[in-house]
């Protein structure tokens, strides 16, 4: 079957049927109830007791959620699919539900939030579902808007399905440039079924707080789940965390290089001994634009 | 949602600079016990921005809120019990929070705000 995101946007393909699925699907609830417990376990808030305000983001009908109020926290979901909500209102989700889109930017205090989680959400923003849409200003957009609504040294995990590895360096490169340190953590690499990938963020400058966390069944160790016996081993199992730095862009800018970089080039070549036209009013001038 | 959200969400919409706090417009509320858990107010006390707090809690009938509050107040249970009450007891289940700076309104309905944008907002 086709990825969910190829065919349709989030708020089309979570209708009421799929949305269905998360409540009667006990393997859904399972694997979702999981997951949360995973990146709740990479958020590692300080161990005493003290509930905490933390992001859903994507938190659909409310699964995760619900890990997050076992645990005593309250908690912020933000879904884009009315659907969705509508049956997390009727799991009776204790943490405060917001009909949004992430894309758009959380719209949150500075500083407010101790931690975010977002199950295979984030994947989403990598597709422009709409004429408006462009999938970097998205990126830009949210990472922005959630690296400002976290406190200092507070953590994001964001676990996601990458369609491949553009993808994932896109959305790893935007984190980063929003202020994000950090990295992806992959659970079980050599399977093709349990694999899980949590992309670790960390608010604020590096220090002792942004080491990465190993991931789980790095080892070669076998995971609970039956193991896929095809696994192809191959570049999928690669670590990326050198990888995904973003590189230095050189900076062109609209207009071209500009004047003064044509008169320094000109004073270079003159130095070398070629004859250059000499400087005037009319070196590397406006040109009206035709047409 | 309660008025805990509430005091978090500032509006979004592109070139708002003063977005916080969107004014609560409740028609319909209710109240829901929660345990008292004395940490977590401490906690978030320094986060929140007592004057939209209060204003919140006027505008669903609770005015038993001082207008100006600070951290030595929390030792004081009655105080904390309030406090508690207004941030995490009260939902609003039906109304509109509304920008203070464009007048733009956000529908809360069955308990859910939808801040979804418009495309021109973005």
């Amino acid at each position: 079957m086709p990825r969910p995101e190829v065919q349709a946007p989030p708020e089309i393909f979570y209708n009421e049927t799929e949305a269905r699925k998360y409540t009667t699907s006990s393997r859904i609830i399972e694997i979702q109830a999981k997951i949360s417990e995973r990146a709740l376990e990479l958020l590692a808030l300080p161990n005493d007791g003290v509930p905490r305000l933390l992001l859903d983001i994507g938190c659909g009908s409310g699964l995760s959620g619900e890990t997050l109020s076992e645990n005593g926290h309250h908690w912020i979901g933000y879904d884009i699919s009315e659907s969705m909500l509508n049956v997390a209102l009727e799991r009776e989700a204790e943490g405060d539900l917001l009909l949004a889109d992430m894309g758009q930017g959380l719209g949150l205090r500075p500083g407010v939030v101790d931690g975010a989680i977002s199950i295979s959400a984030v994947q989403w923003l990598c597709y422009a579902d709409k004429s408006s849409h462009e999938p970097r200003m998205r990126l830009k957009a949210f990472f922005g808007s959630l690296y400002r609504c976290l406190a200092r040294g507070a953590r994001a995990v964001l676990q996601l399905y990458a369609e491949n590895m553009d993808q994932s360096e896109m959305i790893m490169m935007y984190a980063m440039r929003a202020g994000f340190a950090g990295g992806i953590v992959v659970d079980w690499p050599h399977s093709s079924k349990a694999r899980k990938a949590y992309l670790v963020l960390t608010c604020g400058p590096p220090s002792v707080q942004s080491y990465l966390p190993k991931g789980k069944g790095e080892d070669g160790a076998m995971c609970s789940e039956d193991e896929e016996s095809d696994d192809d081993g191959g570049n999928q199992t690669v670590g990326m965390y050198d990888r995904t730095r973003p590189r230095k862009k050189a900076k062109i800018n609209k207009n071209g290089k500009g004047k003064e970089w044509v008169f320094k080039k000109k004073e270079q070549m003159r130095k070398k001994g070629y004859s250059v036209p000499p400087d005037t009013k009319y070196t590397a001038r406006k040109r009206k634009a035709h047409f | 949602m309660r008025l805990l959200t509430h005091n978090m969400l500032s509006c979004n919409i592109k070139g708002v600079a003063n977005g916080f706090p969107l004014r609560l417009e409740a028609e319909k509320w209710v109240e829901k016990e929660v345990e008292l858990n004395a940490d977590f107010l401490r906690h978030i006390f320094p986060k929140i921005e007592w004057k939209a707090l209060a204003g919140a809690a006027r505008a669903v009938g609770y005015g038993e809120l001082p207008e100006e509050a600070d951290a030595a107040m929390l030792d004081s249970e009655d105080f904390l019990r309030r406090f508690h009450h207004a941030l995490l007891e009260i939902h609003v289940e039906e109304g509109a929070l509304v920008c203070p700076e464009t007048g733009r309104g956000f529908p809360i309905t069955k308990g859910i705000p939808n801040m979804l944008l418009h495309e021109d907002e973005v």
